[in-house]
């Protein structure tokens, strides 16, 4: 049941109701950037590079394609010097955070982001959840979370699950954009339940 | 805190996941902080992820995962009242008390916080104590209304 048709970059697509822009796009084969995506997961829109521009009844503006729901009849570029230009300062911004992130380093060829544009937080966490949604949504164990909130959220185990989960488990670590959620999982470990073949 | 009387408490909101919040404020108020038993047990009965509860507690200024002192000192430190001196008054209390912002005494009798805007400009500097407003203070002032509580 296609019932919606629209354009990307140029190409006529078509998709079922409740599609994201972002989803027809994978479909069709168009590339768009994406950090905090994951197909298992719900979208979350936390990372912002997946913008694109939308243009609708004659008005152009930026949405970010991997929360908005395909509509008819628009026109998606996911490429324009307006979308480059906005993505470019998107990962500066988040390079502030994770300067040596791989995926990050990529980008920043791609888009001529430059890397010490702002001023250096590294926080090495780009709150992209995907370690917090994997592990409610698909482990289903709820074993790390958010704490705090704005410039001071983290993320942040809970000890007495990830002591009994985690070991067998770890299928949140290759998803980490910048192997923050190692360090933190090994800082947790030290603290609150050390392994004792490690501890001697 | 007693598991009966946080039972009592999820209880009257029927045990329902979306009464949440209103659970968690009831236990902050009751018990002044929110101990990581209370949350296990909040979490358990309610069978929402400890997490979440977790993510909550630490987003609202209303909770507090650390015991809180008795007497709550609020001092102002909003525009108006910093033009008129907040800063003195906050040192005052600082060296009344012993403890910083954000702290609460060994005896457990004050918790300090800074506030942005207590709403009565014209009164500053204000400081407040367990809601009751103390306006225009003055350093020695501030020493003796502490001197006041128990």
């Amino acid at each position: 049941m296609s019932d919606i048709e629209f354009e990307i970059d140029g190409k006529k697509v078509t998709a079922d109701k409740g599609m994201t822009v972002l989803e027809v796009a994978r479909k069709e084969g168009i590339y768009i950037p994406t950090l905090c995506h994951h197909e298992k997961l719900e979208p979350f829109g936390a990372c912002r590079v997946c913008i694109v521009e939308v243009e609708s009844r004659g008005s152009t503006r930026l949405v970010v394609s991997c929360v908005y729901p395909a509509e008819k009849n628009i026109i998606v570029r996911t490429r324009s010097p307006k979308v480059d230009r906005i993505r470019k300062t998107i990962v500066e911004l988040l390079m502030a955070h994770a300067p040596d992130a791989p995926q990050l380093l990529e980008m920043a060829a791609v888009y001529g982001a430059v890397p010490n544009r702002y001023e250096k937080d590294p926080s090495f966490c780009i709150h992209c959840g995907l370690c917090v949604r994997y592990c409610a949504e698909v482990a289903k164990k709820h074993a790390l979370g958010f704490v705090d909130r704005g410039v001071h959220k983290e993320i942040s185990f809970i000890p007495e699950i990830a002591a009994k989960e985690c070991h067998a488990c770890k299928a949140c670590f290759p998803l980490c954009p910048t192997s923050y959620l190692q360090a933190v999982f090994v800082l947790t470990e030290a603290l609150s339940f050390p392994d004792p073949a490690k501890t001697k | 805190m007693e598991i009966e009387k946080i039972d009592q408490i999820i209880d009257k909101h029927n045990g329902e996941a979306s009464n949440l919040l209103q659970i968690m404020l009831e236990l902050q108020s009751s018990n002044n902080w929110l101990p990581k038993e209370v949350l296990k047990r909040v979490s358990e009965r309610l069978d929402v992820p400890l997490t979440r509860i977790q993510h909550i507690a630490t987003f609202y200024k209303a909770f507090s995962l650390v015991p809180k002192g008795r007497h709550k000192v609020h001092i102002c430190v909003g525009t108006a009242c910093h033009v008129r001196g907040a800063s003195r008054i906050l040192d005052t209390v600082e060296e009344a008390t012993g403890i910083k912002p954000g702290e609460t005494d060994m005896e457990m009798k004050f918790s300090v916080e800074t506030v942005n805007c207590l709403g009565c400009c014209a009164l500053g500097p204000v400081m407040e104590i367990d809601g009751k407003t103390h306006g225009k203070m003055s350093p020695a002032q501030t020493a003796s209304v502490l001197k006041n509580y128990e």
